[in-house]
């Protein structure tokens, strides 16, 4: 907002006694803010529009016969303000005395309480005696989900949390009922607040009435201490800080960096730390012996992994959560090497690998996060964007809101929350075609490049692949970007080809939207077949993730993974790890599967618990120390392969500390700069369609990784509510299904059963049941042809 | 905005609406919300429940708070089952000087109930508060139905509360 004015010559005002100068049509406030004088506030929020409903911020001007609210007066030449006045300190202390009349004298039972904006401020300018013996007004509080816990008669109706959920979420959740003494904050009808980044009202809430539900009476914030981290969710690698109370991570708040996640986080990003502390935690390693497991010394378990791993001379597969740290999977990748085994990845829910040799890098956004806002036009392939990475829809949602089109090819309609500029909706395997329609319309007169040749044969451009053909053509700043939706796409590499030729001929820039915190770390430490560390080519290019059950290994060794719930194709993976004859598990939890599959475990810390780096969508090597010690026997990731490379015999595994190991990766990678630009000419024919229904799939919001997976208060959200089948409403008529009657659906042998619900927004012929969820674990691939029948 | 399946809103409202929203700039269908609200609230025995605010705020296509702060802010909307007939007596500073509490106090017992409340027959509400209703010179005075009675007293205050069915 501030910025608009850059170009204006300057203001001059003074504030008390200073001279400032300041921008053509700021306020007082942004003017004091930037000279570091500060004005007691509590409605106004550098991100959020002015409300000027608290007038807290009253100071004097100079000429004007009353106070005025520095939130929402415009500074003008010549100005002279003074914050700390008698008359503003007198106009400051009456609206404290306001404010305090119905506020509750509760502060020892508040978390707030010690980190509160009103009172502090209510040191500073509250009166020692209430003046005000009248009752207070209560308000009963309502249940607005397991995320926020509600105290509304603490509330002083600021209405931050009314404006972020207009302004910024996109969805005013939460509203202003009621007027005068009655009127309250709330969500009315007592529902649920259900937005991706909800939980940031928390920080806005200047009082006590938005707390942290989980958090709630757990801690104080002095007694804690608190530890820069960053997000382990998503591939914008979020700033936090996690607070440790008692060597327990008790809350996460948002570390502000404007450059990656300005001073937002999503619930995701908020929340997870609670899966820390599951019932699922491994907390000693584990051997199995004769079919029974028995805890034992890391000593023993580590010779037996070594054993392991050493018999099969190779004939193994690796497989890591791309959420791993980047020195864990440097590490990982040079002992899987050194052992000569070559079959290592972390693209776990990738299907399509025919053009990995040509990909960059690793998966680089093009531009930066801050870039996304200024985009012109952004066409975004495959992708449920607000809930794969919902800082990064934010960052989009701007740019809408700034004039720019955003504009979707997916294989539903998913809800943007801002006005979306062309939205292409096909069945999931029509979206090859549908995006080669957009190339052709795009390329004009202009000739197909000839390995595209086939896909551009037969399409006949619609309106809206026109139009978004149109729209990328013109504008300065352009953008296409494959989300998850693509990357799991079984024609990937059709998809990714056509992007990028469209890329090129629009003069837009491709970007990758990649999975987990770290996929990029990933690639750059060579956890990916076909790179070694630093982006290098492999001379010995493995199996991919996919390849490496279909064609059996004698061993596995997996690291941070449920393959039955993060593999593309879960269910001959399980398979796969079940007929092994060694599979060595480093992971944070235990599961099941685990106890059927493994013969050693080895407990490795998560979220929170060790040091190491992220490399974000962007490539921002962002580091990061353990906030606590990991929990019962369990150590660092990066120090379990450490040892395991030191017991293997393999040489350059002394390392003393995690920062060494990503030293040594940050030489090899030394300034190498990614570059999208598509180098393939050539592409596999594709794969043909599947008989009977389609099965898509998507990895819900908080089904992401092993951890969220654990969080409680997550898995109680609406967005946790994942085990339906969605169909389109005439195929469920077609099939004689209502809502939430039961259906059977088959896969080869495999079968599960699970309501319906009717879903305008799937395509005809496309079955919606999310991957990542225990009901479908083990289940169906991906993409893949299921039958549908009704339970009588 | 919220998927779920929205009440239909009648032909008649439908048509208020769509009149009122070409009174505003495009896109400020927003602004549509009070002739929404009174259109949908006399058709539905003069109160507003929550299906019939969720299907305003489908039709404007804005989200249920929104709708909800309006209905509650303002004084002329209900959001509880209330009599047929509304009465709201101005207790301002021009009637009040006129004998306007004498006039509610009436009124209470005439009918059984304290303002805010609608008798148990279901005929009358008497509403808990009104602001001026800018009849000052014919005060003390109150509306009925949209109606304006002015110059009260209590006999005439029988009268018309005996008029009303």
């Amino acid at each position: 907002m501030a910025n608009t004015h850059m170009a204006e010559p300057p203001v001059n005002i003074e504030i008390d006694g200073k001279p400032i100068k300041a921008r053509k049509g700021e306020m007082i406030m942004q003017a004091a803010d930037r000279e570091g004088v500060y004005i007691p506030r509590f409605c106004y929020h550098e991100k959020l529009s002015v409300a000027a409903n608290c007038r807290m911020c009253l100071i004097e001007a100079e000429k004007a016969p009353k106070p005025l609210p520095a939130c929402a007066t415009p500074v003008t030449e010549g100005m002279k303000v003074f914050t700390r006045s008698p008359k503003a300190i007198a106009a400051q202390r009456a609206s404290m005395e306001f404010l305090l009349i119905n506020h509750p004298l509760d502060c020892p039972i508040c978390d707030q309480g010690g980190e509160c904006e009103l009172q502090d401020l209510a040191m500073g300018y509250g009166r020692d005696i209430a003046r005000f013996s009248e009752r207070k007004r209560v308000i009963q509080d309502e249940n607005i989900g397991p995320l926020i816990s509600t105290c509304m008669t603490r509330c002083i109706y600021c209405t931050r949390c009314v404006r972020f959920g207009q302004e910024i979420a996109g969805i005013q959740e939460l509203g202003d009922t009621g007027r005068g003494e009655h009127s309250r904050i709330g969500t009315y009808i007592g529902r649920s607040v259900d937005h991706e980044l909800s939980g940031n009202v928390i920080d806005l809430c200047p009082v006590g009435a938005l707390n942290s539900k989980p958090f709630k009476m757990h801690g104080r914030g002095w007694e804690m201490t608190q530890t820069a981290g960053v997000s382990p969710h998503d591939c914008v690698g979020s700033n936090l800080y996690g607070h440790v109370l008692r060597g327990k991570v008790m809350r996460v708040i948002p570390r502000p960096n404007e450059a990656v996640n300005e001073i937002w986080i999503s619930d995701r990003d908020r929340f997870s730390y609670t899966g820390i502390t599951s019932n699922d935690r491994l907390e000693h390693p584990m051997l199995k012996q004769d079919g029974r497991w028995r805890e034992t010394d890391w000593e023993t378990a580590l010779a037996a992994a070594v054993n392991a791993l050493r018999s099969v001379h190779g004939d193994a597969g690796v497989l890591a959560s791309p959420s791993s740290t980047t020195e864990e999977l440097y590490l990982l990748q040079k002992l899987a090497r050194g052992l000569g085994i070559h079959s290592i990845d972390t693209r776990l829910r990738q299907a399509d690998f025919r053009d990995d040799e040509f990909e960059p890098v690793y998966p680089w956004l093009g531009q930066s996060l801050e870039d996304l806002e200024k985009l012109n036009s952004v066409f975004v392939i495959g992708s449920n964007l607000r809930k794969e990475v919902p800082l990064l829809a934010h960052r989009l949602r701007k740019a809408a809101l700034q004039g720019g089109a955003v504009m979707f090819l997916n294989p539903r309609r998913y809800e943007s929350l801002y006005p979306v500029a062309t939205e292409i909706n096909v069945a999931s395997l029509d979206m090859t075609a549908a995006l080669a329609a957009v190339l052709k319309a795009a390329l004009g007169r202009k000739t197909a490049p000839t390995h595209l040749k086939d896909l551009l044969k037969d399409q006949e451009p619609s309106a809206p692949q026109l139009r978004v053909a149109e729209q990328l053509l013109k504008g300065e700043r352009k953008a296409i970007l494959l989300g998850h939706l693509a990357l799991q796409h079984p024609q990937y590499a059709d998809l990714r080809a056509l992007a990028a030729a469209l890329a090129e001929v629009s003069g837009a820039q491709l970007g990758y939207i990649s999975e987990g915190a770290n996929s990029a770390g990933a690639w750059l430490a060579g956890a990916v077949p076909q790179r070694l560390a630093g982006g290098k080519r492999a001379a010995l290019k493995g199996l991919d993730a996919r390849a490496m059950f279909v064609e059996a290994r004698r061993a596995y060794l997996l690291m941070g993974v449920e393959p039955e719930l993060d593999c593309w194709d879960s269910a001959s993976a399980l398979q796969a790890l079940n007929n092994a004859s060694v599979v060595v598990v480093i992971t944070p939890f235990i599961t099941d599967a685990m106890k059927h599959y493994a013969s050693v475990l080895l407990p490795s810390g998560t979220f929170g618990e060790t040091s190491g780096t992220y490399v974000n969508v962007e490539g921002h090597w962002q580091h990061f120390t353990g906030m606590t010690k990991p929990m019962g026997e369990s150590r660092p990731g990066w120090k379990i392969l450490r040892v395991l490379g030191n017991l293997c015999g393999l040489a350059g595994f002394e390392y003393l500390s995690s920062e060494e190991v990503g030293e040594e990766l940050r030489k090899a990678v030394g300034d190498l700069k990614p570059d999208n630009s598509f180098t393939a000419t050539r592409i596999v024919a594709s794969v043909a369609p599947l008989k009977g229904f389609q099965r898509v799939a998507e990895v819900p919001l908080y089904s992401a990784d092993m951890l969220v997976r654990r969080a409680p208060p997550l898995q109680e959200t609406r967005d946790a509510d994942t085990g339906w089948v969605r169909l389109c409403p005439a195929d469920a008529k077609k099939l004689g299904l209502a809502e939430g009657e039961r259906i059977r659906v088959s896969h080869d042998d495999a079968s599960l059963i699970l309501p319906v619900k009717c879903d305008d927004s799937v395509a005809a012929g496309n079955v919606w049941l999310a991957a990542g969820i225990r009901e479908t674990a083990g289940f169906a691939p991906f993409h893949s042809g299921l039958e549908l029948e009704k339970i009588r | 905005m919220t998927g779920s399946q929205a009440l239909a809103l009648s032909k008649r409202v439908r048509q208020v609406i769509d009149a009122a929203i070409k009174r505003y700039p495009e896109g400020r269908q927003r602004s549509a919300v009070f002739d929404a609200l009174r259109a949908v609230q006399h058709e539905n025995q003069g109160y507003l429940t929550v299906e019939l605010m969720d299907a305003v705020a489908d039709y404007l296509k804005l989200e249920p708070i929104k709708v909800y702060e309006v209905a509650t802010f303002y004084s002329m909307f209900e959001t509880k089952p209330v009599g047929r007939h509304s009465i709201s007596v101005c207790t301002n500073i021009s009637c009040m000087l006129r004998g306007a509490d004498d006039i509610v106090t009436h009124i209470e017992k005439k009918l059984g109930v304290k303002t805010g409340e609608s008798t148990p027959d279901g005929r009358c509400y008497l509403k808990r508060e009104e602001e001026c209703l800018a009849a000052c010179a014919g005060g003390p005075m109150m509306m009925v139905d949209h109606k304006y009675y002015e110059n009260l007293t209590p006999e005439k205050i029988d009268r018309i509360l005996e008029g009303l069915k």
